[in-house]
């Protein structure tokens, strides 16, 4: 139906139009209602309880386990037991062993537990249901204070700032490139970004799986991804209509890209840090560095035909970079796979706008000087890109 | 952090080590390492020493402490203790005691620990059911009716006719008497014994079933105990061990006595899934008779015994002096998982 019919069939008041929006709501509530007070009609009876405990986080001190539960099952839930370790164990909970409907509680269990060993702690629902939380590697768990505060900034610092940095000091080097040659550094930022679109989303689906199943993980990553990129096209087709597209506003683009991926990585870095599942190892901090310095590179790749200063670097880098250390704060305080997994969507939605706009410069460029658009320099340079990340990567994933 | 070589590691994982590294930097390189040495020393000093060890004491005393709320399973297995159910008795004919007894099998929830509900399968309602006592030589008639939704049967242990050991499934809302001669004296236990067995037994269809011989034992103070287990995800493993039916229930209630009185226990292991069950007497020593069928064995004086499922016997213990003697399965997971008690003597 067309709104013209509309407005042929009541010409007259836009009262009636507004009771016609309103009658199928009322129509719906009354129909709540109904099934509220008289039940459906249908007689089948789910078979078990339906109950959902999702463990959330696991605070060791020297109290012993603190665990946030929560409930996001369709009814309330009632912890009757305490398991940890095939033992029933004392322990209390705030504000209640009663869980309303996505609401938290918080069971403090007093266990002298061994440094180094795994525990499972297993929620008996009062309708005998198991659900369980794991400690992998007992382990104190950091306290928050300015000295972890601290701590998780340098590790931000090493995963963020650091590599990105590091790559942007390849400018100078780049400029000296001939048009062709920075067009295959183009193309190399486009293989580069098509690895971390890769991971982004690949992490972010892990993170969303983990997620309790009633907040749509994996679809909040779709939708992040398709938002975030929809949002920066947007951005960018209302600035075309008023001027022109400059480098340095796709390498800063690029630049907030990576800073949303880092910002992930920062989170995921800050969550295994305070739940205790990091192991030592200095060669891996080395490898990461190796593997994040391509991202600078992919940065400075749209400025390499303007005249940047240092401090749009400076800017870049704290932009690409810094989201890593903001990302470690909040992972290691306040970690939450659901909204991981979102932020992971966002990045590689970004990313992929941002994959889009280099692509649509090297069109440009190759147009200009009559190359085709997929020479085999620049073949090469996406190339080169993507096998640089999967080198990089091989000195971390073993 | 364990490594499975099988499983592929993500770059989160690697992340994880990554952000351990940087910590491991942070460690070596940033922080001044004089600082490291005041913060042993002080980790050293006597009042948190004297703190923590005060403190690790508290947190091991009191491992579980069962509630001590009179809910209905915790009653019912207080009451299973000393409940004996000795039948409708008539004098037939020929002069023989006739015991009536009724079972009747419903599906219904058991409360098995402070707050849990077990979907069981029972015999007049409770998990182990009703403890069936006779003589030896009594004829005994019980009239099983299924009101479950499956079919079931009664098995019992002991002599009796083979049409009479419970291996026709008697259907839904059918009835059935099995009726035999009590015989050997002794404890037995009886059971539903249809397919697949694992799960009408865990379920809850069994209980204990005694006979007392013709020359009555000795006097004394009487309990009746079923030792078994329950598995609540359905995974083919036990989450919670119990005495007759609830976990912890003579932790929370010890079990009273007198001291210098002769306590027996009839003991049954009706557990399923796991391979055995074990009693283990602290402070004590008592004596052991298998079955209690031969009135000449010699029994065993011991603190430990072990059941395997369908095994039972007749334990026989004086407290030499007041206190609270505390008994549990010695496979510290079941004693844990529910399978302690104490008695109190007095």
């Amino acid at each position: 139906m067309n709104v013209q019919t509309v407005t042929q069939a009541y010409p007259r008041k836009s009262k009636l139009v507004w009771l016609w929006g309103i009658i199928p709501l009322v129509l719906l509530f009354a129909i709540l209602y109904l099934i509220t007070r008289l039940g459906t009609g249908i007689t089948s009876e789910s078979v078990a309880p339906i109950e959902v405990l999702n463990v959330q986080k696991i605070v060791l001190n020297d109290e012993g386990f603190k665990i946030n539960v929560l409930n996001s099952g369709p009814e309330d839930v009632t912890i009757a037991q305490v398991v940890v370790n095939d033992a029933f164990w004392n322990a209390s909970f705030d504000p209640s062993p009663t869980i309303g409907r996505l609401s938290q509680s918080v069971v403090s269990i007093p266990y002298a537990w061994v440094a180094g060993d795994p525990y499972e702690i297993r929620f008996i629902t009062t309708n005998g249901l198991i659900f369980v939380g794991d400690v992998p590697v007992a382990m104190k768990s950091p306290e928050p204070g300015a000295k972890l505060f601290g701590e998780y900034a340098l590790i931000g610092f090493y995963v963020g700032i650091v590599p990105v940095g590091l790559g942007l000091l390849w400018f100078p080097f780049l400029r000296r490139f001939s048009d062709k040659g920075m067009q295959a550094v183009l193309a190399l930022t486009v293989g580069l970004l098509f690895f971390l679109v890769i991971d982004t989303f690949q992490e972010g689906f892990e993170l969303g799986a983990e997620a309790p199943g009633v907040f749509q993980g994996s679809g909040l990553v779709w939708f992040g991804a398709l938002l975030s990129f929809l949002m920066l096209l947007a951005i960018d087709q209302a600035n075309e209509r008023k001027g022109s597209e400059s480098g340095r506003r796709v390498a800063f683009k690029i630049a907030g890209g990576i800073g949303l991926h880092n910002l992930g990585e920062g989170l995921a870095i800050g969550a295994a840090f305070s739940s205790g599942e990091a192991a030592l190892g200095t060669f891996l901090i080395i490898g990461f560095t190796l593997h994040n310095i391509t991202e600078g590179i992919g940065i400075a790749s749209p400025l390499l035909k303007e005249q940047p200063t240092w401090r749009t670097f400076l800017c870049l880098a704290c932009l690409a970079g810094g989201p890593a250390i903001i990302g470690t704060w909040a992972g290691g305080f306040v970690f939450n796979d659901t909204l991981a997994a979102l932020f992971f969507g966002i990045g590689a939605g970004a990313i992929v706008q941002v994959m889009y706009v280099i692509g649509k410069m090297i069109v440009r460029e190759a147009r200009k000087y009559g190359t085709p658009a997929i020479s085999w320099l620049n073949f090469g340079g996406l190339t080169l890109g993507i096998v640089l990340m999967y080198a990089t990567a091989l000195l971390v994933k073993f | 952090m364990s490594f499975d070589p099988k499983r592929p590691v993500s770059r989160r994982d690697v992340l994880k080590w990554g952000a351990a590294g940087a910590a491991g930097i942070f460690g070596a390189s940033v922080l001044n390492p004089s600082s490291w040495f005041a913060q042993t020393v002080k980790a050293m000093d006597k009042h948190e020493l004297h703190t923590a060890l005060q403190h690790g004491s508290h947190t091991m005393a009191h491992g579980y402490d069962p509630s001590k709320t009179l809910s209905k399973g915790l009653k019912s297995a207080i009451d299973a203790l000393t409940a004996f159910d000795y039948g409708k008795v008539s004098i037939r004919a020929d002069g023989k005691t006739v015991r009536d007894y009724e079972l009747v099998a419903y599906d219904g929830e058991v409360e098995i620990a402070d707050g849990i509900k077990f979907p069981g399968w029972t015999f007049n309602g409770t998990i182990p059911g009703p403890t069936l006592r006779c003589t030896e030589g009594d004829i005994l008639r019980i009239k099983f009716t299924n009101g479950s939704t499956h079919p079931h049967t009664i098995h019992f242990h002991g002599i009796h006719p083979t049409n009479m050991d419970g291996l026709e499934p008697i259907a839904s809302g059918a009835e059935f008497i099995y009726e035999f001669e009590a015989k050997p004296a002794g404890l037995h236990v009886y059971h539903c014994h249809i397919p697949p067995l694992a799960k009408h037994i865990h379920k809850g269809l069994y209980g204990n079933y005694i006979v007392d011989p013709i020359k009555p034992r000795k006097p004394a103070r009487e309990l009746n105990m079923v030792m078994n287990g329950f598995d609540l995800d359905l995974d083919g493993g036990n989450e919670v061990y119990t005495v007759n039916g609830y976990a912890f229930a003579y932790q929370a209630y010890p079990i009273e006595v007198n001291v210098g009185e002769l306590v027996r226990v009839y003991l049954s292991n009706m557990t399923e899934f796991d391979l055995i069950n074990s009693f283990h007497l602290h402070a004590n020593f008592f004596r052991y008779y298998e079955v209690g069928a031969d009135p000449e064995a010699r029994p065993i004086f011991t603190d430990t015994i072990m059941q395997c499922q369908g095994q039972r016997g007749i334990l026989e213990i004086e407290f030499p002096s007041p206190g609270k003697y505390m008994f549990h399965a010695h496979q510290s997971e079941f004693a844990e998982l529910g399978w302690m008690g104490f008695f109190m003597a007095k």
